[in-house]
């Protein structure tokens, strides 16, 4: 991380003698830490011209972002990108956030490493201050044109202001021009920024469009608008209502620190002694800790913490090393949780058609060096996913989208070690990227995403995080895994069925004409076909928010039957055509669902329908369907309860299983090479 | 016995085929039927015949499996198409029927494969010949030139024609059914009938005058030959004492197509006692002939050493003279074309290669 100030000084004059060292002095300058980031535009991510227009952007909008989450206002973002010539572009980004007072406004745009978050330990997008003053003064610098900014903040008494802002790359202060107050038609509150960068605007895999795109997947609850120079408007619609919760911030951790990172702190305490600022300033120490870390590091645990000395310093963070301190809370993280990811995916790549979306998978949190952190994990697979090539892998950290250096990163790293094989996508030779009709989500969120460089491009790979991916991905490939084995069976199911609907009747029909003979009753060799009890799905969408479920149950075999159903539903969809239907027995706090069915005669069939309503309601797979009461054997179309469902299902009674006979092998005509014709 | 007897016996075994399924249907069961086996695993010697054919290895077909009844809906619907085509005094091609098909919703067949299958099948089931269905092949393209005269059915009545003064060079056109009640053959002074494979051979034999000069009925098999080719050279000999022989290249492919012609192909094993002719010799190209004449040759691939494996594990070749070949072709790793001994001359073959194998064979 850089120092607030680059300097290079000489230090206390010297002898006479070096004259020539005073001569040197004069030339040599302070550096403003704004002059150093334009001699090393690359560090901040500005190193081609499509990468700074892209870049830009990203730091706009993530600002966006974690400014409407942290005054709890559903963020709506919009970014239009307009082409001047040909490398010159204009760009404006707009949001609903709370707004920026009018005197912080010149900070916030024009100063680098600005802002509260440089010390503030929490999962926020930006982790520090950099972002959005480096993208004005990169603008200043290639094209000479200030940066235009508006705000306004709530308040009926509150005016708009609107500001041009460059940024003098010698003292890192910003200087405005044309500061006027004015009305702002329609907002209540919001901020504006428009600047000209020189760049190059590219389609594809490193896109604007691909950021915003995978943005509004992982932040299902904003509204993002894009504006493309060829002026084509895109809106990724908010998919939910449900604001993720604040992240909360929390101190430091003793854990993971650094010589620095204690004197920084220690200069900064407002605490009386050194004991109280290890006691306060750092989460889970106790008093007891606190005592026992000021009694091994022998420093003087009543002077004042500003008193702190290097070696002081290094003799806590020796002491530390010691003490057995529990691990830092973990609440502080807002993972974006399994339905909305699902939600998420499914309102973006919906124009995919993907035929499944494997349940997403959250870890629950874990630290390494005082760092909280969680990975989650999403597959979507098949429809018009491409088939041919690698799988699409989406990374993300902090609800931030990475489209750089894909290969440097240690969810690339996780996937590429796992054995994709076994769970249904081709690998070859089992290591690297699996090819396949599928797109790979991880997420990785923590109070200090360990990047590997400061343009946060890619995550750093270290063996507790690689695990807890690994983890991830495992647990959400096994959820593909089994549908695909699903479907596979649904294929056969869909086979017999083909067979009694259609072919039987059709052939009886014909041999009966053919005979001049009446058409023969198929009910009993139809039963003896089928030998099972079935289950078929349906899901009507009715229209947006509104869809009907209906599971038709056939009895294809020579005894009465009864069974139970079993669904896990999302509860807040579900309405009274649920508890109304004959067949509802109840449903629990997790939204599963119990029907049960009594003595359906063979050869008949029966149904239950209900209704799912609102925004979750297309989150229910209706595949995802399971039975208790009957031998698996005997059923198609559902899945045995599982056992970890937590749910008492119907104990199988019946035993007349005999003449339950496994598939025979289809008839094989062998082809040889002896045709004669 | 007659066309429309054979024709009442076909319809009567068919329908007898969709009694058994409807009668499944009403007892409640699921339809099945048994099939013989087609594979080389399944053909066995009819010393009866000295022919190969099916032996007791049965498929089961059953309705429990999309495959299973569709083929059975299609055997329904077949027969019934079938019954049509004797009611109006129709025939149709094989590729017709696979056309007509699509007008049978689930029956309609999707390829051709599946359409000559199920017509063997029937043939199978109800031991009667596809020709007795009214079901042709699309051509058999199979040609004879030679001193013979065939009596046949033309679209004016019966004519008869002789294959060396009615015909062009590219000889008599074998019709799809060579039964005698449209086909009659007169053998006049031939003396032997040599079966060619390739068109290139047949017509060089025809420009050097070898069938007029040695009283030969030369037919050209083009490739694996048609059922009626086979049927033809199969009367020549039975009926009429010819001795037959075969002449093609000298690779694993024309090994088969001897073995069909002399055997019975594997695919039409049910009706061997038809088509096979056991006493058929083989001319060459043998593995011996490109050594002793030292012949030009290609490299074997893949493909064709695969073949030549396949053909030891077949039952057909499992005497002494198939094994030495298979192997010595093998061992060389070389194929060869008939035509290669033009590189003696044009006459070659003529002059000197036919007459020394056929006086070997003690046929001249």
């Amino acid at each position: 991380m850089p120092s607030e100030k680059v300097t290079k000084e000489e230090a206390a004059p010297k002898e006479k003698k070096t004259a020539i060292a005073h001569k040197l002095a004069t030339k040599q300058q302070e550096i403003s830490v704004t002059e150093f980031f334009e001699k090393n535009k690359q560090i901040l991510g500005f190193d081609s011209r499509s990468k700074s227009l892209l870049m830009g952007i990203k730091e706009a909008v993530d600002n966006s972002l974690d400014a409407c989450e942290e005054a709890g206002i559903p963020p709506e973002v919009s970014v239009s990108i307009e082409r001047l010539n040909e490398e010159d572009y204009r760009i404006r980004i707009t949001d609903n956030g709370p707004g920026i007072v009018h005197k912080m406004m010149p900070n916030v745009f024009g100063r680098l490493l600005y802002g509260s978050r440089f010390h503030a330990l929490r999962q926020s997008r930006g982790q520090q201050g950099i972002g959005i003053s480096a993208t004005v003064m990169y603008g200043n610098i290639t094209t000479g044109k200030p940066a235009h900014v508006i705000s306004k903040i709530e308040g009926d008494d509150e005016v708009a202001w609107e500001m041009d802002i460059v940024i003098d790359t010698k003292t890192n202060r910003p200087i405005v021009t044309n500061d006027r107050a004015f009305t702002w038609e329609g907002v209540e509150h919001g901020t504006s920024i428009e600047y000209t960068i020189k760049g190059r605007y590219v389609t594809g895999k490193q896109s604007v469009f691909e950021y915003l795109k995978n943005t509004a997947i992982v932040n299902p609850h904003a509204q993002i608008s894009f504006t493309d120079p060829d002026g084509t408007k895109t809106v990724f619609e908010r998919a939910t209502d449900i604001m993720p919760p604040k992240p909360k911030e929390i101190k430091p951790h003793p854990e993971g620190m650094e010589i620095g990172d204690v004197l920084k702190y220690s200069q900064n305490s407002q605490q009386k002694t050194v004991k109280a600022f290890l006691k306060n300033d750092f989460s889970r120490i106790t008093d007891r800790l606190a005592t026992e870390i000021v009694e091994k590091s022998k420093v003087n645990g009543e002077k004042k913490p500003e008193k702190i000395t290097r070696e002081d310093a290094i003799a806590i963070l020796e002491a530390i090393k010691t003490c057995k301190i529990m691990a830092p809370p973990t609440d502080c993280l807002s993972p974006i949780g399994d339905t909305l990811i699902k939600k998420g995916l499914m309102h973006v790549l919906d124009g995919l058609r993907p035929e499944y979306y494997a349940t997403p998978v959250t870890r629950s949190p874990k630290a390494v060096n005082g760092n909280p952190f969680v990975v989650e994990a999403g597959i979507v697979y098949g429809g018009d996913i491409p088939s041919d090539g690698q799988v699409q892998i989406l990374r993300f950290a902090n609800r931030v989208p990475l489209l750089y250096q894909q290969g440097a990163c240690a969810v690339t790293k996780a996937i590429s070690e796992m054995d994709w094989r076994r769970y249904g996508l081709e690998q070859r030779g089992g290591k690297g990227i699996p090819y396949g009709p599928a797109i790979i989500l991880v997420h990785v969120a923590s109070t200090k995403v360990p990047f590997t460089s400061e343009g946060k491009e890619a995550v750093a790979s270290f063996p507790e995080l690689q695990s807890e991916i690994g983890l991830a991905l495992r647990l959400c490939a096994r959820n593909l895994k089994s549908h695909l084995n699903k479907m596979e069976r649904k294929k056969k199911t869909h086979a017999k069925f083909e067979i009694v609907q259609e072919i039987l009747p059709d052939m009886a029909q014909k041999a009966a004409e053919h005979l001049n003979r009446p058409v023969p009753n198929l009910d009993m060799t139809i039963t003896r076909i089928m030998n099972v009890v079935w289950v078929e799905p349906k899901v009507k969408k009715e229209n947006k928010k509104l869809r009907t479920i209906t599971y038709t149950v056939y009895n294809y075999t020579t005894l009465p039957r009864s069974l139970m159903l079993h669904a896990q539903l999302p509860k807040e969809a579900v309405n009274l055509s649920l508890f109304s239907h004959q067949y509802f027995v109840d449903m629990n706090e997790e939204g599963k669902v119990n029907w049960e069915i009594k003595d359906l005669e063979p050869s008949k069939s029966t149904t239950i329908s209900f209704e799912l309503i609102g925004d979750m309601a297309d989150t229910f797979d209706a595949d995802d369907i399971f039975f208790s009461g009957l031998n698996p054997a005997m059923v198609m179309g559902a899945d045995g309860l599982p056992g970890d469902w937590g749910i008492k299902g119907m104990e199988i009674t019946q035993t007349d299983e005999a003449d339950f006979v496994e598939e025979e092998e289809e008839e094989t005509v062998e082809v040889e090479d002896l045709g004669d014709e | 016995m007659a066309t429309n007897e054979r024709q009442q016996l076909a319809l009567d075994s068919l329908t007898g085929v969709v009694e058994g399924i409807y009668n499944q249907l009403d007892g409640g069961e699921i339809p099945s039927m048994g099939l013989p086996q087609r594979s080389k695993r399944n053909i066995e010697f009819d010393p009866h015949h000295n022919v190969w054919k099916y032996g007791d290895l049965q498929t089961a077909r059953s309705a429990k499996t999309v495959n299973g009844a569709v083929m059975m809906l299609r055997t329904v619907y077949t027969a019934d198409f079938i019954n049509e085509m004797i009611r109006d005094n129709k025939s149709s091609t094989l590729r017709e029927m696979y056309y007509i098909s699509e007008g049978w919703k689930n029956a309609k067949f999707h390829s051709q494969d599946e359409s000559n299958l199920l017509a063997e099948d029937l043939e199978t089931i109800t031991k009667c010949m596809r020709e007795d269905f009214k079901l042709r092949p699309e051509e058999s393209g199979a040609h004879v030139y030679g001193d013979v005269n065939f009596t046949t059915q033309t679209k004016k009545g019966m004519k008869t024609l002789n294959c060396i003064d009615d015909v062009s060079e590219a000889g008599f056109a074998v019709p799809y059914k060579v039964e005698n009640d449209t086909f009659q053959i007169d053998p006049g002074n031939a003396k032997f009938v040599m079966a060619i494979e390739t068109g290139g051979m047949f017509a060089r034999l025809i420009e050097n005058g070898f069938p007029e000069k040695h009283d030969c009925i030369l037919i050209h098999l083009a490739g694996q030959p048609a059922r009626s080719t086979r049927r033809l050279i199969k009367r020549l000999n039975e009926e009429y004492n010819l001795p037959v022989t075969v002449f093609t290249d000298g690779d694993p492919w024309s090994f088969r197509i001897y073995a069909s012609v002399a055997y019975g192909a594997i695919k039409t094993a049910h009706i061997s006692e038809y088509l096979a002719t056991p006493t058929a010799q083989f001319i060459g190209i043998t593995a011996s002939d490109i050594l002793n004449y030292n012949l030009p040759t290609d490299k074997l691939n893949d493909k064709d050493i695969g073949a030549l494996n396949a053909e030891l594990s077949d039952p057909r070749f499992k005497d002494e003279y198939w094994v030495n070949e298979i192997q010595a072709m093998l061992s060389m790793k070389k194929k060869s074309e008939q035509q290669a001994l033009a590189k003696y001359g044009l006459d070659f073959v003529t002059d000197n290669y036919l007459p020394e194998k056929l006086t070997d064979m003690g046929i001249l």
